[in-house]
């Protein structure tokens, strides 16, 4: 198969900080797939954004975008791809309009080429086409931001966290441009520290601390779950969080907004029934107490606790 | 006893109202969630509220103290933290609680005690000479929480504190917020996460600022017929 990317034996390690970015990560990424890249702040997930776009060099290891090299074929690289930066990388003082314009012509192409590709975007922002793109609110900004990197329909298309500090409503919304952007025979490779993200992707790599955890579809790493999963409601989950620490059962456990999520790992009939005699014992008042289907984060948890 | 009383609290740029007459009321030790969508006015109220940004009208008192007329005092009883200010990568986790605590003021021997305290409850003290940059973002958010409580605030406001921390770490944040909040201090927060706005004991949403609910987080479940409230936000904010 040929990769849309392919990461091999990445490593990447800023000596001066002490900080190894990136252990020995390996990712292929399927052409016209969505792809996220899921894992906190400070997991290595900009480090390898900046490899994947040229620019900047890993320690070892080889990566590929379109079959292209990210070192000897930059340029070719970079002709092709999208990118979406993390930080605001706009001329604040050119208007929406102009600064459209100029990355359109530093790709040698107009606005009007491939505005079919930009337009359910590019219709919101009409409004504003004479506003300098500093004035733009947050939202704005990043769908500017946007119309930009696709403006010379690249093949692929790399966006990093484009939703952290975004309200819940907003970013629905943009995982759904995200979906528009995929029908246009785009790959999309996105970064993101939320989790509840993860099931909008086709694929997901989990890192953290620079190393790849999983690689797989949401529903195979909710299938892999080790062990089995309990909720249950309380009307004080940190009241319930202190009594817990005298819970000698064999399971994990952490709050998950007002309700406490358990997992057992052997016996789990048994030991959810001997757990609910625990909090009889210590008159815990709960309710719903259930089996139920991890999420991502529910495996991340997992994946990542201390063994 | 109040912490925070807001009546009418309204903020106009130009012609455009960002927090328009906004009215509530924050108990001494309570968790106040402050939600909203991305431009609702959540931080122009905050700023308000911090004695950083006056008013256009209305009236807040916070600590007891008028942010428009006693800003200064507002500030000297408060905490902030956010997620994009936390601390001085080049200086130790010490120099960064020294730094701070020597602007709010406490005197040097205390400072110096209060320290240590904080940072054994952290659990950091065998890191006092570290560098900050070298440690955990996880490790750094609590240092910037407990760094924000050396001066023993009344109040803390917290925005966004969590964003982009590891979900482990997050859990491991709110309670350090539940247990400063358990002896007293009153808590102010902001959040994109759902399931934190569950922990605080009331909630409030703002939309193109105004208030538009607040309560308790079970009695607004139940008000309106939904389990989570993701599902109260959507229905507020969806446009």
């Amino acid at each position: 198969m040929d990769w849309a990317v392919e990461i091999e034996h990445l490593n990447k390690t800023y000596p001066e900080n002490h900080v190894t970015a990136l252990d020995d990560v390996s990712i292929a990424v399927k052409p016209n797939e969505l792809f996220g890249l899921v894992g906190p702040d400070g997991a290595g997930k900009s480090t390898l954004f900046n490899i994947l776009t040229t620019l900047l060099l890993p320690d070892s290891g080889h990566v590929t975008v379109l079959g292209m090299d990210v070192i000897a074929d930059y340029k070719k690289v970079r002709s092709t791809i999208g990118y979406l930066p993390g930080v605001f990388s706009l001329y604040p003082d050119l208007t929406v309009e102009e600064n459209l314009i100029f990355f359109a012509t530093m790709y040698k192409s107009k606005i009007s080429e491939n505005m079919s590709i930009i337009k359910p975007i590019w219709r919101q922002l009409l409004p504003f086409k004479k506003r300098r793109a500093g004035k733009l609110s947050g939202g704005m900004k990043q769908k500017l931001a946007l119309c930009c990197a696709l403006i010379h329909k690249p093949t692929i298309l790399f966006l990093d966290e484009p939703t952290t500090g975004v309200d819940p409503v907003s970013r629905k919304e943009f995982w759904e441009i995200l979906k528009g952007i995929q029908q246009q025979d785009i790959t999309v490779v996105v970064s993101t520290p939320y989790m509840d993200e993860a099931t909008l992707c086709d694929r997901i790599a989990l890192i953290q601390d620079g190393r790849i955890i999983e690689v797989a579809t949401p529903s195979q790493i909710i299938d892999n779950f080790e062990g089995s999963l309990y909720t249950l409601t309380t009307d004080n989950i940190f009241g319930l969080l202190e009594i817990m620490k005298q819970c000698t059962l064999h399971c994990n456990y952490y709050p998950n907004g007002d309700q406490l999520h358990i997992v057992f790992y052997e016996d789990a009939a048994t030991m959810a029934s001997a757990f609910q005699q625990f909090l009889q014992e210590h008159q815990i008042e709960f309710r719903n107490m259930k089996r139920i289907a991890p999420n991502i984060e529910d495996c991340f948890i997992e994946l990542v606790k201390p063994k | 006893m109040y912490s925070i009383v807001a009546e009418n609290l309204t903020k106009k740029f130009g012609d455009f109202t960002s927090v328009d007459h906004i009215n509530f009321q924050v108990k001494q030790g309570e968790i106040f969630g402050f939600l909203g969508a991305n431009g609702a006015g959540k931080t122009t109220a905050i700023r308000m509220l911090c004695g950083l940004l006056r008013p256009t009208s209305g009236v807040a008192t916070v600590a007891g103290y008028d942010v428009k007329t006693q800003a200064k005092f507002v500030k000297r009883h408060i905490g902030y933290m956010s997620q994009r200010f936390s601390l001085y990568n080049d200086l130790t986790l010490f120099e960064n609680m020294q730094l701070f605590g020597t602007v709010y003021g406490i005197p040097k021997a205390e400072l110096k005690d209060r320290i240590h305290q904080s940072l054994k409850e952290l659990q950091m003290d065998d890191k006092a000479n570290t560098l900050v940059y070298s440690i955990p973002l996880g490790w750094k958010q609590k240092l910037a929480f407990a760094t924000a409580m050396l001066h023993r605030p009344q109040i803390v406001f917290l925005d966004e504190p969590t964003s982009g921390v590891d979900p482990i770490v997050r859990r491991e944040f709110w309670n350090m917020i539940y247990h400063a909040a358990s002896q007293g201090v009153t808590i102010f927060v902001t959040t994109h996460y759902m399931d934190e706005a569950e922990y605080c004991e009331r909630i409030s949403i703002m939309e193109s600022g105004q208030l538009k609910i607040i309560g308790k987080p079970a009695d607004i479940k139940a008000e309106m017929g939904v389990d989570s409230i993701a599902d109260v936000f959507v229905k507020f904010v969806r446009r």
